[in-house]
């Protein structure tokens, strides 16, 4: 499926991967100020994932199938306890502690993963096969918020 | 819609349902106890035990090791893993894993007590509460796995371990009943196919199976080529199929066909070690990370144990007992211990904050993972457990000099392994009491 909700945000899942890596290298490095860019890309770009999920492609999959309190609700929870950890990154990153920044961001890594894999496995091909014919529209307007 | 009826089912509301912490700790806090049963076993025996693979001594440890130590931890792994892998929790998971759990310790307790005191005494016992541990554990996984519809190559992984468990368990106990009741079975043949199936189907499957997802999650490496991927665990799954069935039926009498097949399935094997060794070294992040340096030794044991493996498993082939020695070690030790740890010290920390952020007074209290185990301690046990591999290959090699210092060694990569993974769940409890008296 070359035009599915699975490959577009799949393929911003790996961008997210991608900034967030740049960011921890960075610190491992101690290069702050390239640490401090990629890890203020990271959130950019994190956030508007997680705005996107909610704010399109979980309402229509609810309201589609039905479904209000499974899977989406699921991801909401874990969005939220990723939130909490990326102000805990940005504190650790803003007082440059390194030691606090990469334990931290272990724990990230390891349920940004699950995460996205849980996604990436079950609820994008679900909702992939369950909204169908909207799904055009849906990829349009994910994109208009700058999912690309 | 109509689909939604399907949607409602358990698949689709299954992405968390992580089970309770204690459904996988409660296995993965005993592994190292095995661990450390089977050090001290070689230790007090000494250069005895390596006379030959067929000794007491080697027979029970070899079992505390595959028993208690790889297919404790795989249980409880599994039990885990399968909501957030394959989106299919296993039924009951806390009733399963209650069960189990006290059956396969006792069961292998005892199994190695029998090897010990020269047979018959516990056998029985040992027979029946192993056997019924993998019965339930079976149905169990079996149940869930026939439901999943995610993640198509690591499900058929995890299938086709699953499927070589219970033939391994079969051959297993018809060695039991031939040695314990002499009956007229060919033993050599059978014992073969039990090593076989249970180190290259079951623990081998299951580690290409799941490692085939996470390895480019965790360690931030490219992806494993498609072909590989999708192909190569029902390849070696078909390639041990192929040989079994030539052996039972022809035993010793087609040697060429069957090598082929055995061939075919150490490819395999060699093929995941090289491509898993390649990705490794793509890897984006550039942190030192515990997981990467254990997967990285299992994979290099991996790779030796497939070409050594040819020399033992070859059909009539007879290879010089240090090297059957050396290629167990490899595999049990070198490979299964190394990705197994790896895979512990990556899932153990999470699992502590997972389950303390998920109660509301314990969130917040403790992001960093760096407190739940230190890196400092679990470096240590790497080193160790990278000496010990050595010494254990060098004992088979010069039992004389090696074995007790071997076995020393590994006595304290094991215990080492229980305090941090200990000092995990001590924390652990610590924090969950602390906010229950605040």
């Amino acid at each position: 499926m070359t035009n599915s909700i699975c490959l577009l945000l799949s393929t911003d899942h790996q961008r997210c991967d991608e900034l967030f890596t740049a960011a921890e290298n960075a610190v491992h490095d101690h290069h702050w100020d390239i640490a401090g860019a990629n890890f203020q890309a990271f959130l950019r770009a994190a956030r508007r994932h997680f705005d996107v999920e909610e704010g399109i492609l979980f309402p229509a999959f609810e309201q589609q199938t039905g479904i209000l309190s499974g899977p989406t609700q699921i991801m909401r929870r874990e969005h939220a306890q990723m939130r909490e950890l990326f102000d805990d990154l940005e504190s650790g990153l803003g007082a440059q502690d390194r030691d606090r920044f990469l334990g931290t961001s272990e724990t990230v890594l390891v349920l940004l993963q699950q995460h996205n894999l849980k996604e990436e496995q079950i609820l994008y091909p679900m909702a992939d096969r369950a909204l169908a014919a909207g799904v055009p529209q849906l990829l349009q307007r994910m994109r208009e918020h700058g999912v690309a | 819609m109509h689909e939604s009826a399907g949607y409602s089912g358990s698949a689709a509301l299954s992405v968390d349902q992580a089970p309770p912490i204690l459904v996988p700790f409660r296995f993965f806090l005993t592994a190292p106890l095995f661990g450390t049963f089977a050090a001290l076993l070689l230790l007090f025996l000494g250069p005895a035990a390596w006379a030959s693979r067929w000794s007491a001594g080697i027979l029970a440890a070899t079992h505390l090791m595959a028993l208690g130590f790889l297919t404790m931890v795989m249980m409880g792994a599994l039990l885990q893993m399968l909501p957030v892998v394959a989106g299919a929790p296993v039924a009951r998971a806390h009733q399963v894993s209650a069960l189990v759990h006290p059956m396969l310790v006792m069961g292998t307790l005892a199994l190695a007590w029998d090897f010990l005191s020269g047979g018959t005494r516990v056998m029985a016992a040992a027979l029946a509460l192993l056997g019924s541990a993998f019965i339930v554990f079976i149905a169990a996984i079996t149940a869930s796995l026939l439901r999943a519809r995610a993640a198509a190559a690591t499900v058929r992984g995890m299938r086709l371990s699953v499927a070589a468990l219970p033939l391994t368990v079969v051959l297993g106990m018809s060695l039991a009943v031939i040695r314990t009741w002499h009956v007229a079975l060919p033993f050599a043949t059978l014992v073969t196919l039990h090593l076989a199936w249970g180190l290259g189907g079951w623990v081998g499957l299951l580690v290409i199976g799941v490692g085939i997802q996470v390895v480019p999650m965790f360690q931030t490496t490219p992806p494993y080529p498609r072909i590989v991927a999708e192909n190569l665990t029902p390849m070696i799954f078909s390639a041990l199929l192929g040989w079994s069935l030539l052996r039972v039926l022809a035993g010793h009498a087609a040697p060429d066909s069957a090598g082929a097949f055995i061939f075919l399935a150490a490819l395999g094997y060699a093929l995941y070690a090289v491509i898993t060794l390649a990705l490794q070294r793509r890897k984006r992040r550039r942190i030192p990370d515990i997981t990467v340096r254990f997967w990285r030794t299992g994979m290099v044991s991996l790779l030796a144990c497939a070409l050594c493996g040819l020399s033992v498993l070859w059909p009539g082939g007879r290879s010089p007992m240090p090297i059957q020695l050396t290629w167990g070690i490899l595999a049990i030790v070198g490979f299964g211990v190394s990705v197994v740890s790896g895979m512990l010290y990556k899932i153990v920390p999470f699992l502590v904050w997972l389950h303390l952020s998920a109660r509301p007074d314990g969130r917040g209290r403790l992001s960093n993972m760096k407190q739940i185990i230190s890196v400092r301690h679990a470096n240590i046990q790497f080193w160790l457990h990278l000496a010990s591999i050595l010494l254990l290959c060098g004992a088979a090699l010069a039992p004389g000099w090696l074995a007790r210092p071997a076995a020393a060694v590994f006595a304290c990569l094991n215990l080492l392994l229980g305090l941090n993974l200990a000092g995990a769940w001590r924390l652990y409890r610590g924090l969950v009491s602390g906010s229950a008296r605040s």
